[in-house]
């Protein structure tokens, strides 16, 4: 993949104020699959994915802050990184220096004080609240340290949750069977399709994560954003996951973006950024 | 989607929203209940209201009434005709029932009631409003299971005279004789004259035989007659004098020289309101309360009212034909029927010449009573032919307006209060999802985190409170209408548990508790009941949705 390897933190742009408007155009997913419907026209804009001269997802002069009592207390400062199609890096750093935060801005779950978030160069984290909605569901998958299953809903159900908020009741329903099919064939291939029908409390921690990730990869992401996937876990069921993010990444291209604070875990991705005090201190290639 | 399956297992999955289903339940059930019973009600003593008072009602503001009732009528006829199904001119007046005490002493003692005389022809007031169905010698006599143990006493398909039935005149027979007996023990009058005898004497102290009061209520069609029950009746006529230098003959339209045969009855005859000539008594064998009576038909009672013009006493004696009884106390105790032309001889309001008697009322009966606003405006723009001043025009409604509307009132208050209880219900449906959704915060951050938008989370919970509104309320339709069937069930339950009777037949002279299931109330309670639910997760389900993602995944 074209772009892959060590890259200058801040790209050579203008600061973002300085930009002129990107005309913002009405563009298809590119979330196809043989199964999947590859028309997914959505009202407002997302920027194109084809584009391959910028990169994947990019964030510029990230800076965001939260206010405790009446103290303003920094999380990040200035953090500019950019990621490739394909790639595969993971954030680390000690605790309280930003990171997740900065994966929740980047996942449009939070938004910068100062700075933008791009995607394939369109910036993304101004776009009015449901668009915003829309692109968590069908660009962006999420993995949690804390798996953040529902604990309402059986495996099979929480693994599709996202293509129920994706469609109305009466198109699910309709569609209901070919959703199962391709939420089976997920489930089969984290390794838990004997486990369809069992809640999140029957399930063991390696399992929990597993699910988590089938229930990132059902909507098609394009990014994949883990936050300590491997946190709660013991080395083994660990080293399992990880194999499974890699496979991944290798096998789909798909972009994936771990946050850790654990070096081993860290040096699985193909490239390290490393955040201190909500500022970027090294970027180096993975071993 | 996603809303439909989570708020399905919220409502699956948490004990705490079956306490709100229970407060909706309990809520609609009660409602439903309450108002079927008090609805059944309304309608029970609206039927008997209206059972009495004929649909329209043209009333003279007079008492001596209005000339050439005829005329009145085709004039009715005319204006509203064709909504018109029968007219009959009554003559209404009060007046007072006498009748003796049946005790067989010496000292003759006197009842006197306040009533309501109705001078009809029976026939045609059965045709403006049932009449026949409150006779008790017209229906059949039932058990307390209602079923038939002895046939009416007039074949059900006999017109409405004033004839005695077969039973009635044995029992007047015997009566008489009764009397002519007690005539003989203490001296005195003879029944053969009555309105001109002198005061019965009270001379000697000779014990009859010894009365015995409750023997009154074996029913005369066993014909196991206790006359010695009943003395002295027949000579109660005696204490009436006639009035003044008045011819008795005009007075009271029988020829007092020429003798009368004593068997032969008055010929005025009355049908008497039950409770007017009856008492309730407590029968402690059986523990229930049957009406005794202290007249049966075949007697001879007296009715005093007065003349037209200036108030001077007209006085009659009338033979008692029948038992009238409603069900409603009102009539019951009130009302005293009797043919019209006597009446009218006895108040003068008969022009001897032609006939033609004066009439205070006519009763209208309309084809449907819908129409009864627009026959009373009609009636009442005719001015030339009811002039305002003359006639009072009404529906029975009118009439009764002030206990109608008080009923409604009441309904419409306790609907208010009732609902109130599903109010309450509603705010315990907002703590215990404020709750919930406290509870949920983390699973509201997932939600969103994987794209769900505000209003869906919204929804969930939107639809979570419909459902537990659309689940109570259900639950609480069928329950309402279960215990709406099954209500005179319960009551006996109720009453065998506690030892007490909790629904008195005799006081509401129902055997049964009247209810009326209407489907629009059931449909608004039960909408009502869901909208409460709904504005009660409002909040809640805002709350929600305004949840910071990232704060609601690192709630804890």
């Amino acid at each position: 993949m074209e772009g892959r390897g060590s890259r200058q933190a801040t790209d050579a742009l203008p600061h973002p104020a300085l930009q002129e408007p990107r005309p913002l155009r009405k563009v298809n997913l590119t979330t196809s699959g043989p199964d999947m419907p590859n028309q997914l026209t959505i009202r407002d804009t997302i920027p194109m994915s084809s584009n391959r001269t910028q990169p994947h997802l990019s964030a510029v002069a990230l800076t965001k802050s939260y206010i405790k009592g009446e103290i303003q207390v920094p999380v990040l400062r200035g953090v500019d990184v950019s990621v490739e199609r394909g790639e595969f890096i993971s954030i680390v750093g000690q605790s309280g220096c930003g990171k997740s935060t900065m994966m929740h801005v980047l996942g449009l779950l939070d938004s910068p004080d100062i700075g933008e978030v791009r995607l394939n160069g369109e910036r993304i984290d101004d776009l009015p609240l449901g668009t915003r909605d829309e692109l968590r569901n069908h660009v962006f998958g999420f993995v949690f340290q804390f798996y953040h299953l529902l604990p309402e809903l059986t495996l099979l159900e929480n693994v599709l949750t996202p293509l129920m908020i994706r469609h109305t009741a009466w198109e699910y329903f309709k569609r209901r069977g070919e959703f199962r099919e391709t939420a089976t064939e997920i489930i089969n291939r984290v390794g838990l399709s004997h486990r369809l029908k069992h809640r999140p409390s029957e399930l063991s921690g390696g399992e929990m994560q597993r699910a988590a990730i089938a229930r990132s990869l059902i909507s098609k992401p394009e990014v994949l954003l883990a936050d300590e996937p491997t946190g709660n876990l013991d080395a083994t069921t660990g080293a399992e996951i990880m194999g499974l993010l890699q496979r991944l990444n290798e096998d789909e291209q798909l972009t994936i973006i771990m946050v850790t604070h654990d070096g081993v875990i860290a040096d699985q991705a193909k490239r390290i950024v490393r955040l201190s005090e909500g500022r970027i201190q090294t970027l180096e290639e993975a071993a | 989607m996603y809303k439909l399956l989570l708020s399905s297992r919220y409502l699956r999955t948490r004990f705490i929203a079956l306490a709100s289903i229970i407060s909706v339940m309990l809520g609609v059930a009660t409602l439903i209940v309450v108002n079927s019973v008090m609805t059944g009600f309304r309608y029970e003593m609206r039927d008997r209201l209206h059972s009495l008072i004929s649909d329209v009602v043209i009333e003279s503001r007079s008492t001596d009434g209005a000339s050439n009732p005829e005329l009145l009528e085709q004039y009715v006829w005319e204006v509203a005709g064709e909504y018109v199904e029968a007219v009959a001119p009554t003559v209404e007046i009060y007046g007072m029932l006498t009748f003796e005490l049946g005790v067989g002493s010496r000292n003759k003692e006197y009842a006197h009631c306040p009533v309501t005389i109705i001078g009809i022809d029976p026939e045609q007031q059965d045709a403006v409003s049932p009449l026949r169905v409150h006779l008790v010698g017209r229906q059949p006599e039932t058990d307390d299971e209602g079923n038939v143990i002895a046939p009416p006493l007039f074949p059900a398909d006999s017109p409405l005279n004033w004839e005695l039935s077969d039973d009635a005149k044995q029992y007047r027979a015997d009566w008489l004789y009764i009397q002519s007996l007690r005539e003989m023990a203490y001296g005195g009058s003879q029944p053969e004259q009555p309105f001109y005898e002198a005061p019965a004497s009270e001379a000697d102290s000779v014990a009859y035989a010894e009365p015995d009061p409750f023997g009154q209520s074996e029913s005369i069609r066993t014909a196991e007659l206790t006359p010695d029950a009943r003395t002295g009746g027949a000579t109660a006529p005696s204490t009436f004098d006639p009035t003044g230098g008045e011819p008795a003959s005009e007075l009271f339209g029988n020829d007092p020289i020429k003798a009368r045969d004593p068997d032969e009855p008055f010929p005025a005859r009355v049908y008497v309101g039950q409770n007017l000539i009856a008492y309730p008594f407590k029968n402690e064998e059986t523990g229930k309360t049957e009406m005794r009576p202290l007249v049966l038909p075949g007697e001879d009672v007296h009715i005093s009212t007065i003349k037209t013009g200036l108030p001077e006493p007209a006085r009659f004696t009338a033979t008692v034909v029948d038992v009238f009884r409603s069900g409603m106390s009102e009539f019951d105790s009130n009302f005293v029927f009797c043919p019209i032309d006597e009446l009218q001889k006895v108040r003068g309001m008969m022009d001897p010449s032609s006939g033609q008697g004066d009439v205070t009322m006519l009763k209208i009966k309309l084809k449907d009573y819908d129409d009864a606003a627009i026959v009373v405006e009609r009636l009442q723009a005719a001015t030339d032919k009811f002039a305002p001043h003359k006639f009072n025009i009404y529906t029975w409604e009118q009439k009764r307006a002030p206990l109608l509307q008080a009923v409604e009132i009441e309904a419409a208050i306790l609907n208010v209060l009732l609902f109130l209880i599903i109010a309450v219900a509603g705010f315990g449906i907002l703590a215990i999802f404020y709750m919930i959704v406290v509870e949920k915060t983390r699973d509201i951050g997932i939600l969103k985190a994987l794209g769900a938008t505000s209003q869906g989370v919204m929804s969930i919970f939107l639809t979570y409170g419909l459902s537990l509104g659309v689940v109570g309320s259900g639950v609480g339709v069928v329950l309402g209408l279960l215990f709406v069937h099954y209500i005179n069930e319960i009551e006996g339950a109720i009453s065998w548990l506690t030892g007490r009777k909790v629904f008195d037949d005799t006081i509401y002279y129902f055997k049964d508790i009247p209810t009326e299931v209407s489907p629009w109330m059931v449909i608004w309670v039960a909408l009502g009941a869901m909208a409460i639910a709904v504005l009660a997760s409002v909040l809640p389900a805002r709350r929600a949705a305004r949840l910071h993602p990232v704060r609601a995944l690192r709630y804890e």
